[in-house]
């Protein structure tokens, strides 16, 4: 066995582009749980964003408005979600899954004409100074914008849960949207503008995907990652800077593995492929085991004004 | 994982009740990823539609695509045969067991299976011999890798994957001693961002050829990505890919077989057969050797695609010892189709274990 032909700044580097589309789907859904709603349409949400992405870069020739446009699109694109739950009260677990197999759908339908098209990839930035730092900067400092705005996001979260009004408000609705709504509070907006949070940063990272991390366009090519994120939100127990963790624990054990693979360990190969899913699982239990488990209290429940 | 199989199976039903009015015969496929994969399921519904061409109204087809293996697949069966399809084509290794149940529950539809090797007296069992692509591939790989190290993305250990990697590593090794195989299991016929992780982590091993038994063109695009890298399209052409990195590919054709065993239906003289076809009969196809590989390799290449062709040259032929030393194949002895159907073994020279 050799190991020496893994090379750890590689794998920090890898690690980081295959946990992002995840920790950006998460990050979005961690929100739109504080607020008191379960969105099982991330999966929907992210292929969109996806092929919305994937269809505006190649035509503009600019990946980063592929980036803002399926942000926009998957944002609108959860509104649907928002209406049929908060507004017209329908069960939120059936409109998730509904709005996953429209969103599957839909995807299809529109990248027909983009298959097997080529994308223009983002560039990975050069940051000046940090970048030609030797190991280190080919480990955090030579990775594309997206990575970093990943990153900004989820202290973006943190800080607004933890430490402003709105996040107050947003986390009160989701523990007891009653009490929120006695006290004046807008539960059915305060959850709506989650929603679209959510989907849009859904949507970045579905975008990632198809621009970023393949890079191409293929039909149902998220495979699963919505699903994924939902559980590191729950395993996560609902916190920015654990879904991170979690997503970065995710992503690297599942590229560790490929490379160990590569590299001729002679650990079994059953082993080697369960362990993201079992390792990502032991370890946010683990830290989630002492204290709070911060699910939501209204978590999935119904709001109606009148109750 | 099991709210996705809900989902699919709810995608299912929708789709298989969207089928309507009389045709002479319906038929059906079950396919394990999208339609828009580019690379297996593409070919086969380029042969289903293939069909509809053939017989116009005669004929009536329906498909379901992304049906995850094992149980589930049996309700997209199940609802297909009451949909009353006359012939049903599962078009995956992991629907073997679910044909064999749904056929035995459906005595008068006729099943064809996919890559397997159970059959019964209403399910007929069809592959083509990719491996014989997989030797030309190995033999290209071999002459072009500069690190000495192909990469190989496996799906699941199963006997048709392994026989690719056997046939490859053989015939880079014979033109090149030093060449060493570098084979990553996935566990996935299609997930485009694990097959792209999986290219990536080789690539950053030091592999400048990767090989692909996965049905996306993930792999294709990160080998572009990371340049200097060369691939070959797995199951379709993947032309978008050319000259660089994919250098050839194999193709399936399944058009002539769905027609004629649609044919046969309607003609009411369909049996249970077992199909095993290579690149002779066209049912494996060599894609176009692109200029990124020089003159004299390929035509080195083409020199034994005809020969597998004519059946001058089996791509096992001995002397072949299994990993372990002993000896497989003696000198001047082919390998008969049982120990190939069931190979699970890697020959000598092959790092690693087969995941059992």
């Amino acid at each position: 066995m050799d190991f020496s032909s893994i090379n750890p700044a590689l794998l920090i580097a890898s690690l980081m582009v295959s946990a992002t589309p995840i920790l950006l789907a998460a990050i979005g859904e961690a929100v739109v749980e504080k607020s008191g709603v379960l969105n099982l349409g991330v999966e929907g949400m992210m292929i969109v964003g996806a092929v919305v992405g994937f269809i505006v870069a190649v035509n503009t020739d600019t990946p980063l408005l592929g980036f803002v446009c399926a942000a926009i699109i998957s944002g609108i694109f959860s509104i649907i979600f928002g209406i049929l739950t908060q507004y017209l009260k329908s069960n939120q677990v059936a409109t998730g899954l509904g709005l996953t197999l429209v969103g599957l759908g839909l995807s299809a339908l529109l990248g027909r004409p983009y298959e097997g098209m080529k994308s223009p990839t983002l560039k990975a930035l050069e940051i000046p100074f940090f970048s030609d730092i030797p190991v280190l900067g080919k480990m955090l400092f030579s990775h594309d914008l997206m990575i970093y705005f990943s990153i900004f996001l989820v202290t973006l979260v943190w800080w607004f849960l933890k430490y402003t009004h709105a996040g107050m408000v947003l986390r009160a609705v989701g523990e007891n949207h009653d009490a929120a709504h006695a006290l004046g509070y807008k539960v059915v907006l305060v959850r709506m503008l989650a929603i679209m949070f959510g989907g849009a940063t859904s949507g970045l990272g579905g975008a990632y995907i198809s621009l970023a991390r393949v890079p191409q366009w293929t039909e149902g090519m998220t495979a699963g990652a919505g699903w994924i994120a939902l559980a590191i939100v729950v395993f996560a127990s609902w916190r920015p800077w654990r879904v991170l963790f979690g997503a970065y624990i995710f992503g690297g054990v599942t590229v560790l593995q490929l490379n160990l693979q590569a590299a001729g360990a002679s650990i079994p190969v059953e082993y080697l492929s369960m362990s993201p899913y079992l390792i990502t699982i032991v370890v946010l239990v683990i830290i989630s085991s002492r204290g709070n488990q911060g699910a939501p209290a209204s978590l999935g429940r119904p709001f109606h004004a009148s109750s | 994982m099991y709210i996705k199989s809900v989902i699919a199976g709810a995608i299912a039903s929708l789709g298989v009740a969207a089928a309507a009015l009389a045709a002479d015969v319906k038929v059906g496929f079950v396919y394990v990823g999208p339609v828009g994969d580019y690379g297996w399921t593409y070919e086969h519904d380029q042969g289903r539609l293939a069909v509809e061409e053939h017989f116009g109204d005669r004929v009536e087809t329906v498909y379901q695509e992304l049906v995850p293996e094992g149980a589930d697949s049996e309700r997209v069966m199940t609802q297909m045969a009451l949909q009353g399809a006359d012939l049903i084509f599962t078009t995956s290794f992991g629907y073997m067991e679910p044909t064999i149940n749904v056929a035995k529950k459906f005595p008068d539809v006729k099943f064809e299976h996919a890559t397997g090797y159970m059959r019964a007296d209403n399910v007929s069992t069809y592959s083509a011999r990719f491996y014989e692509g997989r030797a030309i591939q190995g033999h290209i790989a071999g002459k072009m890798t500069k690190t000495n190290k192909v990469g190989y993305i496996g799906s699941f250990p199963i006997p048709e994957v392994v026989r690719g990697i056997n046939s490859a590593f053989i015939h880079a090794r014979k033109v090149n001693p030093d060449v060493e195989f570098n084979i990553v299991w996935i566990y996935t016929w299609f997930d485009p961002a694990k097959e792209a992780d999986a290219a990536t982590a080789l690539i950053e091993q030091g592999c400048d050829v990767v090989l692909q038994h996965t049905d996306s063109t993930a792999p294709q695009a990160a080998a572009e990505k990371a340049g200097g890298v060369i691939t070959f399209g797995q199951a379709s052409d993947m032309a978008m890919f050319k000259p660089m990195p994919r250098v050839s590919s194999i193709i399936d054709d399944w058009a002539p077989y769905y027609i004629a065993r649609t044919q046969a239906v309607l003609d009411g003289t369909w049996t249970s057969t077992d199909t095993w076809d290579g690149i002779g009969p066209g049912m494996v196809g060599i894609g176009e050797i692109t200029s990124a590989v020089p003159a004299d390799v390929k035509a080195e290449a083409l020199a034994m695609k005809d020969a597998i062709a004519s059946g001058d040259y089996h791509p096992f032929t001995g002397p072949i010892n299994k990993q372990d030393g002993s000896v497989w194949l003696a000198a001047g002895e082919t390998a008969d189709d049982g120990t190939l159907l069931g190979m699970n073994f890697y020959v000598e020279g092959i790092k690693g274990d087969v995941p059992q």
